[in-house]
């Protein structure tokens, strides 16, 4: 490598990015183990097939990245430029976000559509669209996909702006980025292809458990080393929910996937846990996952994008420190009210139930915080249906939090488990709150970082609000409806102690209400659509996105000078 | 105070004052966002400390502390599955007044009380539902394959006694004593050509008003008699005793098109209804049976058989069969 190459002298702030080289650490074994896994030499491969798909789909990746890495060590020596915000970045995460968005909630209107319509939308000579393996293509590319993507740019573009400084670690936040792609879509194909761990939201196998973990633990250092670098002698409140969501989703992962596969290149594992074991610590990972990747992640999303858009302080920071520390501290006990009434101890069922109780303030605290923050600026909503759409993200958020704890009290759990209440009480959740907090953000986002006067259409915007909504509404009141008939009908006996309903009596009064949830989720498909084509025209610089970066000296620093410079670009002695 | 102009620049330093909420500033700004020094709502406060009076008192009451090898059962002393057992019990005690009165009852028995019958219908449908609706229909219609229970076409009898004993060991299950034949697959094994099969269904289908030419007819007789009259009888009306059913009515329990009987005949037929008596009570069977036996197309027993006791009325099973075939076999 040539060193010496004289750098852009017209900007000190250029510096060598030497961040490439160490990730062929990882690559090349990666490579190699995928090599043997994708030619199923040796080892033994169970799942033949579809193994060595999933390993070819990561020797590709992966070499790939190694070319690239190699051709641009070998032309010109990569730099950083200290002055500016890493934000390309960013916008991939932004476009990956979108993309994933469509891809999760089209999976899942089709699934609601083969709940609603069995009989049309079975494919007996296609596996791979079978319910059972879409529905977990359907949670994972949502919750994680359009999610953690939402999460993983939101907080890259956050921590750079609240710290001051450009994100640490050079190209890392790319391998971030590019590596959790490359998990989604090794699951992703996985589930298709009947590859799953078969357990509830962390259903992809050890050897993309394996992979997750190392480019979580690349995220976490990337976000560390950005905040001890910041030029804020303090740490904003939404980076502290941002580390919490990435510490405590990298701990519950490594517990929950615990696994021994049946070979090195074996796509079959079994998790270390048994029986009774088994179910609390999938639950315990489970709610948990709702609590810190769906609620505290989410929340420092709200704990920027608010402020920022009205304009406003922070309501309260001594209720955003009261209420993070208890969130933080409640929140992890709770997964036991997920297995009320099962073979799980009793005392530890009273715990589960205690804790959601006390959970019900903490969370309501965020929701207070952000709809106080509004305080001063509330005829913004008028106008402004971003701000609307964050704003109402909360109000969603305070339900969910709300009906979480209600349906933890094991008496309301005896009628609502197991039924679509359930499902409904998700989706308030995820299509309410993640949902329009994720869209709010990006319609936020889009101009910011393409250096555009505004969104291309805010009309656009106020459809997308519109049609998400009514779906959301529809959505949540058939499943509603639905599961409290289920319970209702599953506890009814006749006045001789005899069950008053089979099973399938029970369900097909539920068809009315699956075609309601059905008709909801393709409204909130279209706004989402909407929104899409409105980011894209906004790329563009169609309608009222008029560029602004003639008005901007394009490549002034914005951030503040460096103090010393650092050794590796020093004049060679 | 924030720079306006640099709104990426802080100022750490005083707080100030915010008109709208009249609250100050904590003086901390991050990209321009401020953050006031608004105490925490009281109501929050109070609803927060309560709920976690509500768990601890909860907790007190309730099994919740973990302790070396037990736990700490809470001063209510409740217990779930305590619960659930004494539940049980109760469910029991009330049930042995009729389950005692209904194992090895006969069917005019249980009718004649109509307590005891109604009783007997509310367990059956209770349990059909749970079992059997799977592969017969809630309301015991069938499918193909899963025989109709609503008529009168029966393959192993439908008299009351049979029903039961049929619901006890099953058909080719597990029990030793299943009700047990074989439909072997005569083209799939070799004794049989495509071509005979062919004319061995339109035999069969002629028996049901397929016009068939008389060649057929001839070849058709032939192959019947030999290869399927000893269990579905000169006659083809079929065989109770030997779970063979008539082939004259208009009644296919695999379809009666042309290509489902001959697939009958090329592959055979072993579907296979599980013995209940290890999982269902006997009083449970017992209902059961008068729910099937109830649901339209159930025969009177012959007043020959009266059943001592379950066991017994396996045996007593066989005879009832042969009678009835005799009696119905001209």
């Amino acid at each position: 490598m040539s060193t010496q190459t004289p750098l852009n002298l017209a900007n000190p702030h250029l510096k060598r990015d030497d961040t490439l080289i160490p990730m062929l650490f990882i690559l090349i074994p990666g490579v190699i183990w995928a090599t043997f896994a994708a030619t199923g030499s040796g080892f033994g491969s169970f799942n033949g097939i579809a193994m060595k798909a999933q390993a070819a789909t990561m020797l590709f990746a992966l070499i790939g990245a190694i070319i690239y890495i190699v051709g641009k060590m070998g032309t010109e020596p990569p730099t950083v430029d200290h002055s500016q915000y890493a934000d390309k970045v960013i916008k991939f995460g932004v476009i990956a976000t979108t993309f994933w968005g469509i891809a999760g909630m089209l999976v899942g209107v089709i699934i609601a559509a083969q709940l609603a319509w069995p009989e049309i939308f079975y494919f007996e000579s296609a596996a791979w669209t079978n319910f059972g393996r879409l529905r977990p293509l359907h949670t994972s590319a949502v919750i994680f996909a359009f999610g953690g993507n939402a999460l993983i740019a939101t907080s890259f573009y956050v921590v750079q702006r609240t710290c001051r400084t450009r994100l640490a670690g050079g190209s890392w936040p790319w391998f971030v980025f590019w590596g959790y792609q490359l998990f989604i879509v090794l699951a992703a194909t996985g589930y298709l292809m009947g590859v799953t761990g078969g357990k509830e939201y962390a259903e992809p196998e050890w050897y993309v458990d394996i992979w997750l973990t190392v480019v979580w633990v690349a995220y976490l250092l990337v976000f560390l080393c950005t905040l001890a670098k910041r030029k804020e002698p303090h740490i904003y409140v939404a980076n502290w929910f941002y580390l919490a969501f990435i510490v405590t989703v990298a701990i519950l992962h490594l517990v929950n996937n615990l696994a021994l596969p049946v070979s090195a290149t074996s796509a079959k594992s079994y998790g270390v846990y048994a029986g009774v074991q088994d179910a609390m610590t999938q639950w315990w990972y489970g709610h948990n996952a709702v609590g810190f990747f769906l609620t505290a992640g989410f929340l420092a999303i709200m704990y920027y994008f608010i402020p920022k858009r009205a304009n406003r302080p922070i309501w309260s920071y001594k209720l955003s420190i009261v209420h993070f520390w208890a969130v933080i501290f409640i929140y992890i006990w709770a997964g036991p009210h997920h297995l009320h009434y099962t073979a799980l101890p009793q005392w530890t069922q009273t715990l589960g139930m205690v804790f959601s109780i006390m959970l019900w303030m903490p969370s309501w605290g965020g929701m207070i915080n952000g709809l106080m923050t509004l305080q001063g600026a509330w005829d913004k909503l008028r106008s402004d249906p971003v701000l609307r759409m964050l704003v109402v993200s909360v109000a969603f958020y305070g339900m969910a939090t709300f009906e979480g704890p209600l349906l933890s009290i094991r008496y309301v759990n005896a009628l609502s488990h197991y039924t679509d209440w359930g499902i409904g009480h998700v989706h308030s959740g995820a299509l309410g709150w993640n949902g329009f907090v994720t869209f709010g953000a990006l319609y936020c986002l889009v101009p910011w970082l393409w250096k555009k006067k505004d969104l291309y259409s805010t009309r656009l915007v106020e459809w997308h609000f519109w049609l998400a909504t009514i779906g959301i509404v529809f959505y949540i009141t058939a499943m509603w409806g639905a599961g409290i008939s289920q319970g209702l009908n599953w506890r009814s006996y006749t006045e001789l102690g005899f069950l008053e309903y089979s099973f399938i009596e029970t369900v097909s009064p539920l068809h009315v209400f699956y075609a309601i949830r059905t008709l909801g989720g393709l409204l909130f498909l279209l706004g989402t659509l909407i929104m899409a084509w409105n980011i894209r025209m906004t790329i563009m610089g169609r309608g009222n996105a008029e560029s602004t970066l003639a008005d901007d000296a394009a490549k002034k620093p914005v951030l503040p000078e460096t103090d010393t410079i650092p050794p590796t670009l020093a004049p060679a002695e | 105070m924030t720079n306006d102009d640099r709104p990426d620049v802080t100022d750490d330093g005083a707080p100030r004052y915010d008109e709208p909420t009249g609250q100050y500033t904590t003086g901390h700004s991050w990209d321009g966002i401020e953050e006031l020094n608004t105490p925490m709502p009281r109501w929050w406060l109070g609803i927060f400390y309560a709920s976690i009076v509500f768990a601890i008192g909860y907790a007190v009451l309730m099994p919740s502390i973990p302790l070396i090898n037990s736990h700490f059962e809470g001063l209510l002393g409740h217990s779930d599955r305590g619960e659930v057992a004494a539940d049980l019990v109760e469910m029991r005690s009330e049930r042995a007044v009729f389950a005692d009165r209904l194992s090895g009852t006969g069917i005019d028995d249980i009718t004649a009380d109509p307590e005891l019958f109604r009783f007997s219908m509310a367990a059956g449908k209770s349990a059909f539902g749970d079992n059997c609706a799977t592969c017969h229909g809630t309301g015991g219609q069938g499918f193909k394959g899963y025989p109709n229970l609503n008529d009168d076409v029966w393959i192993w009898g439908g008299t009351f006694e049979d029903i039961r004993h049929t619901l006890e060991v099953g058909i080719r299950a597990a029990h030793d004593d299943t009700r047990f034949n074989i439909m072997q697959g005569f083209g799939q094994d070799g004794f049989l050509t495509r071509d005979e099969i062919n004319d061995l269904a339109d035999y069969i289908l002629a028996f049901s008003g397929l016009e068939v030419d008389a060649e057929v007819q001839q070849r058709g007789q032939t192959l019947f008699a030999d290869n399927c009259a000893s269990c579905h009888g000169e006659d083809a009306k079929g065989d109770r005793s030997q779970g063979a059913p008539d082939l004259t009515d208009a009644d296919w329990l695999y379809g009666g098109e042309r290509a489902d009987i001959q697939t009958s005949i090329y592959s055979g037929r072993q579907g296979v209804m599980p013995n209940w008596n290890e999982r269902l009570d006997p009083e449970i069977i017992t209902a059961l049976a008068v729910y099937v036996h109830a649901l339209g197309g159930g025969e009177p027993s012959l007043p020959a058989i009266v059943p001592a006791s379950m066991d017994d009325s396996a045996e007593s099973e066989i005879v009832t069969d042969d009678t009835n075939v005799e009696a119905e076999t001209p």
